[in-house]
């Protein structure tokens, strides 16, 4: 079975990514006992017992076999600024984050899906060159700048929708709704571009072969052509791209977050990253890093079993 | 019932630039752009070239900032403050009466040195292991890919804000993290391009006349994969810009009061209320900055696409 036969790179990518987000915070310059304990209280001895208690002085398999152990059992360490423990923190913060994400990919897919067919459907007329050349336009146009202009637009001159803060769905669903709508619009507006002139390249090779034709022959009406014959073959760059964009999501929600002010897992470790708090700047990129992987697998896995022609056996051809 | 047809005359440009990174899926788009009835067009067309002198005018205004005619980036001005492009200065002043043309000239120096410098770490660097890889395949490739899909599976802007805050953020130590961020890119783009062109006839012809590795490599090979990566290289400058403005926004980048593109949307984002123009004007820059790296670069990669209609 496909799964059973990518499990083990899976398995191997896990491992390595663990790998090198230990060595990246572990190898990088600055002494986080030296932090702890704070310019004042930093006596030689002080310091040498912090970094004992810590375990700073083994070696680093050592180090690293101990924090993936106990990562892997759900303790990720306690802060060094705050002692709050950094398994708390993210568990606290990772609902926002998936909510902005997975709103942004819904409203961007909501929008590129009928676009981008209306663009390949209509190929080379004028509302095809409208499509293309504004999707072209706004992969030109960063999500910060997107997100100050919702902003000025929706915040500042109409006052409809809040401009910083965060409401938890819990506490009014409402409120929650408004709060994730332009912090998720600033990242979907990016990845709206990049699925309409996907769908649109991938569609217009479909509606070019042979079952279009005989559909369209036997008298099946445009629409169900488009929707039942043509979009599922159409779809699948669109399936791949839209899992290795959910990087771009995740990254660009450090910025959006930052933003918005809202208390998700990008602001998380943008906050870590500044107050060089390392066992959390290491927790939160190994949740990163591992969703992304895990996403990117899945997305590898649905591909498979929705397009039966791709065998995913050896590569291509060999010279 | 009006029939589609679906008209393939001109393939938008850079049809394929998503998927670039995907070597597995290029193949699948340019048969589009291969599509037959393609008439070759030989003009590049104005929108092409009013990129360009746009990217050149930005280049002049990098290199010679210090030479132009602009008032000084740093000198406050607190009466003129906020000033409306006319007012004071062509392009008006920002919170604290700073010159925005003259902010902007010296802003963008920083932009073209850290894009420049990047792309040329990622391309030289990443070509090579790209062309290496796809060239000679077994366990060099499955080695070197495996490696740089592991580096892909972090997010990269959260690989950056690690290593920014643990090294430092001087204008050459943020070159040089990004430069060296982009190399699996790079690597990828060229391995999939000399895929492509190994399995070409001339290099089959080449090597039946008795080349060796070599020979193939430098005469065959690499003036082929050369001007793709390029063209992608032009586009990923622009990534490159953005992703100065982001560093900007995190407080990450240049330190203050050094001017960048990004450091002023930024610091205009407090006056979005009464004086919009002051994020507007350092926005529209990097907009057209960006577009016109992917216009440029999209049209000179479908141009040098190796797998064109015409073989």
């Amino acid at each position: 079975m496909y799964v059973l036969r990518r499990l083990p790179s899976l398995l191997a990518t896990l491992f390595a990514v663990s790998l090198l987000t230990f060595l990246m915070t572990s190898l990088l310059p600055g002494d986080p006992a030296l932090q702890i304990l704070g310019a004042e209280n930093a006596t030689p001895e002080a310091i040498a017992a912090v970094r004992a208690d810590l375990g700073l002085d083994d070696p680093l398999p050592v180090r690293y076999l101990h924090w993936i152990g106990d990562a892997l059992t759900g303790d990720f360490g306690r802060s060094y600024r705050t002692n709050e423990p950094v398994s708390e923190a993210i568990i606290d913060r990772l609902p926002v984050t998936a909510e902005i994400g997975i709103l942004a990919i819904i409203i961007a897919l909501l929008v590129a899906i009928p676009v981008g067919m209306l663009s390949a459907y209509r190929a080379g007329t004028r509302t095809d060159k409208l499509i293309s050349s504004t999707s072209f336009g706004l992969l030109a146009v960063p999500n910060f700048m997107v997100a100050i202009f919702l902003i000025l637009i929706f915040a500042v001159w109409l006052g409809v929708l809040p401009a910083t803060g965060w409401v938890n769905f819990t506490d009014n669903p409402v409120q929650n709704l408004r709060s994730a709508l332009l912090p998720a619009l600033s990242l979907a507006i990016a990845e709206m571009a990049v699925y309409t002139r996907l769908l649109r390249t991938d569609m217009i090779g479909t509606l070019q072969q042979d079952f279009v034709t005989m559909a369209r022959v036997k008298g099946v009406s445009n629409r169900r052509i488009l929707f039942r014959h043509a979009l599922r073959p159409s779809s699948f760059s669109l399936m791949t791209v839209a899992g290795v964009q959910v990087g771009a999501i995740i990254g660009g929600s450090v910025v959006i977050e930052t933003l918005f002010a809202l208390p998700g897992v990008g602001r998380l470790l943008l906050e870590a990253v500044l107050v060089r708090d390392l066992l959390m700047v290491q927790g939160v990129a190994l949740v990163i890093a591992v969703s992304y992987v895990v996403v990117n697998f899945t997305v590898d896995i649905l591909y498979s079993y929705l397009d039966p022609r791709i065998s995913h056996g050896r590569s291509a051809a060999r010279v | 019932m009006s029939t589609p047809v679906p008209n393939l005359g001109a393939p938008h440009p850079g049809a394929t630039s998503e998927l670039a990174v995907s070597d597995g899926l290029i193949a699948e788009t340019t048969e589009v752009a291969a599509a037959p009835g393609k008439k070759k067009k030989r003009g590049y067309g104005l929108t092409f070239w009013m990129a360009t002198v746009w990217l050149v005018v930005v280049l002049i205004c990098a290199v010679f900032a210090n030479l132009l005619p602009v008032r000084d980036p740093l000198t406050p001005d607190v009466i003129n403050k906020l000033a409306l492009p006319g007012e004071a200065g062509l392009l008006g002043t920002d919170g604290l009466g700073r010159d925005t043309l003259a902010r902007l000239v010296h802003g963008a120096r920083v932009s073209v040195t850290i894009s420049v410098t990047a792309v040329a770490i990622g391309m030289v660097v990443g070509g090579f292991l790209g062309i290496i890889s796809g060239f000679f395949r077994g366990k060099t490739e499955t080695i070197l890919m495996t490696i740089i899909n592991i580096i892909l599976a972090f997010p990269a802007l959260v690989l950056l804000l690690v290593l920014l805050a643990f090294v430092g953020r001087s204008l050459v130590v943020i070159s040089l993290i990004v430069g060296f961020l982009s190399i699996p890119i790079y690597t990828r783009v060229a391995r999939a391009t000399t895929l492509a062109v190994a399995e070409r006839e001339f290099v089959r012809a080449s090597r039946t006349m008795g080349a060796k590795n070599s020979r193939v490599l430098a005469r065959e090979i690499l003036p082929n994969v050369v001007l793709p990566v390029a063209a992608f290289g032009l586009v990923a400058m622009g990534v490159v810009i953005v992703l100065e403005g982001t560093l900007a926004f995190l407080g990450l980048s240049v330190q203050q009061p050094a001017p960048t593109w990004g450091g002023m949307i930024f610091d205009g984002k407090r006056y979005l209320n009464e004086a919009p123009h002051v994020v507007l004007i350092p926005s529209i820059a990097m907009f057209l900055t960006v577009l016109s790296l992917n216009l440029v670069g999209d049209a000179l990669r479908t141009r040098f696409d190796v797998r064109g209609s015409n073989l």
